[in-house]
């Protein structure tokens, strides 16, 4: 498995290489190398910014197509939450569900009804584990990456409880298993996923070793698939659904904290105030909550940028769909259950920020940081291809760019060129040089010009790969 | 056994808050099975539902007897809460006395009682302070 598989990913041919991306990701992930806005693999945490902000629509999610139900002899479709609320006058969500099964599902699991075991679970956990609060969510897999490599101290905190695509995904195995008794690789469990986050989770999970989700659908391509298949499922739809308001709730921002039941608790959403609240909290500024509930996309899970309806219209839909029913659904037949869906794998502490491999070395290396700094001029224009000066300063001393990607340090060599050119022109005409001694000033400047020149080598342009010419 | 009515019984537990709604949702259920109209079916879902929820946020649950005939269903729902104090303000459309940390999952609106008037053709509330409550609503067919 690898730790730092992405679903998010460039199509370079689309790729202008201007700065809208760079500017927008929020750990500073991309930088603009050859005329291409490429990502680093340890800073990205598949939020999808970039692929929201791209006009050129050269940032692209990896997911499956409706075509993968063919590898398996059976299939259970795992829709999200968020799901339901794509549809216009949905009134059943068991008329989404049948149209499923049309679709060549041979069962469905709703993640909402796991999620009500997640609640269930948490409202635990949360209850024997005072000394933790308070306990961020873990449902949102971008979030847990931020905070492995960002906010290790907060680690501590997180829900050690598997998210509910995962429980869904264990338990519709389980029973497709027991009610079919085929082996392993000829059952799919699949996942209509709203997010790039979430197919990324299934290749490479947190919490748990090996996910048990086989294949992740994206809700708008499903949701095109489905529509032809609404009418014929509406005339009878079949009693698939079960889960209630709590489980709905989760498809939308402040829903997993209103399963907990209590009041101490804060739910932010957009990934830029999901940072601010974790700097705050790692600032210890939160007395008094028990929980807090943190989404990357603005208005939850169905903002994500997979889904198709505008995020709060969606969470009007899922109120509505959510109004009569009963607060949850799906219980859990003994307490003792609640350890089966605790994280086997706990998350450690990435660090991707650490500049050398040591202390003395770091040091030397965030002192080098400052230095440059001074030299730029802090506009953080985004021309060098990193998203600020001081994001600059880090790769030179990584080694990964060179001064003059900056082009104000770069129009400062040129102005140095250009000045050394002229005094050569002006030397070379001044009087009483002798032959030798005129080859002599010639060779000082032209080595000169060299050394300028090779400044001009820029490691952010396609056609920059000049080479030292060296008297 | 008469088989021109049909009685269900429920006891509403305040002790598990997640299972609220589930008797509405039994109700509604067993409609749908007789061939009761969507119309009424919908109109005894709300009217329940509501007096449901009421019963576990404010009166730590009761018991919620359903008479189903030809002609009518019967609702008694009847706790050993608190009673209601005013009930004229309690019918009042935006007044509510429910507890912050429900008003999350959506509830707290006021429009409960107000609710179950609506949708019920008959309503009558009997309240004693410190006793209980007993709300009996019939729709008919």
């Amino acid at each position: 498995m690898d730790k730092f598989f992405h679903s998010v990913y460039l199509n370079e041919a689309l790729c202008k290489g201007c700065i809208n991306c760079i500017k927008r990701c929020p750990t500073e992930a991309i930088r603009v190398r050859k005329g291409k806005a490429v990502i680093t693999n340890q800073f990205c945490i598949d939020c999808g910014e970039c692929v929201r902000i791209c006009s050129h629509h050269a940032k692209l999610i990896r997911f499956d197509h409706i075509d993968v139900l063919e590898k398996y002899e059976y299939t259970v479709a795992l829709p999200a939450p968020s799901f339901y609320a794509q549809f216009n006058n949905l009134e059943d969500i068991n008329i989404v569900l049948t149209a499923l099964l049309y679709l060549g599902f041979d069962d469905v699991y709703e993640v909402s009804s796991a999620a009500e075991l997640v609640s269930a679970a948490s409202r635990k956990y949360i209850e024997e584990h005072p000394d933790k609060w308070p306990i961020v969510s873990t449902a949102c897999p971008s979030v847990v990456r931020l905070i492995r490599v960002r906010f290790p101290n907060l680690i501590d905190h997180l829900l050690p409880i598997l998210p509910p695509v995962e429980v869904a995904a264990m338990l519709a195995r389980e029973e497709a298993i027991k009610k079919t008794g085929l082996p392993g690789d000829k059952i799919g469990i699949i996942f209509i996923s709203p997010c790039p986050s979430k197919v990324t989770y299934s290749k490479s999970p947190l919490g748990v070793g090996k996910s048990q989700i086989d294949n992740v659908l994206a809700v708008k391509e499903i949701y095109k698939d489905l529509l032809p298949l609404m009418k014929k499922a509406k005339e009878s739809p079949k009693n698939l659904s079960s889960s209630g308001k709590i489980g709905i709730g989760w498809g939308g921002s402040g829903g997993e904290a209103a399963g907990l039941i209590t009041d101490s608790y804060l739910a932010a959403d957009g990934i830029e105030n999901v940072i601010r609240v974790l700097e705050d909290l790692e600032d210890e500024k939160f007395s008094n909550l028990k929980f807090i509930e943190l989404n990357a996309c603005s208005g939850g899970c169905v903002g994500g940028v997979l889904t198709v309806e505008n995020p709060y219209v969606a969470k009007v839909k899922l109120k509505k769909l959510n109004k009569y029913l009963p607060i949850s659904l799906t219980h859990f037949e003994h307490t003792e259950d609640f350890e089966q869906y605790y994280w086997s794998d706990p998350v450690k502490y990435e660090p991707v920020y650490q500049l050398g491999d040591n202390m003395p070395e770091s040091i030397a290396m965030l002192n080098r940081v400052e230095e440059l700094c001074q030299q730029f001029p802090g506009l953080d224009c985004g021309s060098c291809g990193a998203p600020t000066c001081k994001a600059l300063a880090e790769d030179i001393v990584r080694g990964n760019a060179v001064e003059s990607d900056c082009i104000h340090i770069l129009r400062h060599h040129l102005y140095e060129l250009s000045d050394n050119a002229m005094n050569l022109a002006s030397d070379a005409l001044s009087e009483d040089v002798s032959s030798d001694d005129y080859i002599h000033i010639l060779r000082h400047y032209i080595g000169q010009l060299s050394i300028e020149l090779s400044h001009l080598k820029s490691t952010r342009l396609p056609e920059d790969n000049a080479d030292e010419k060296k008297l | 056994m008469n088989n021109d009515l049909m009685t269900l019984s429920y006891s509403v537990s305040p002790e598990d808050f997640t299972r609220a709604g589930e008797a509405s949702s039994d109700v509604k259920s067993k409609l749908k099975q007789l061939g009761v109209s969507p119309d009424i079916i919908r109109k005894v879902s709300i009217a329940m539902y509501e007096g449901e929820i009421n019963m576990v946020i404010h009166a730590n649950g009761g018991q919620i007897t359903v008479d189903i005939s030809a002609e009518a269903i019967t609702m008694e729902l009847k706790d050993h809460g608190p009673g209601i104090e005013d009930i004229e303000k309690a019918m009042e459309a935006g007044y509510s006395t429910a507890p912050d940390s429900i008003r999350a999952l959506g509830f707290g609106a006021g429009m409960g009682l107000p609710n179950m008037k609506n949708y019920s053709d008959e309503m009558n509330i009997d309240t004693t302070l410190g006793v209980g409550t007993t709300v009996r609503m019939i729709v008919y067919m």
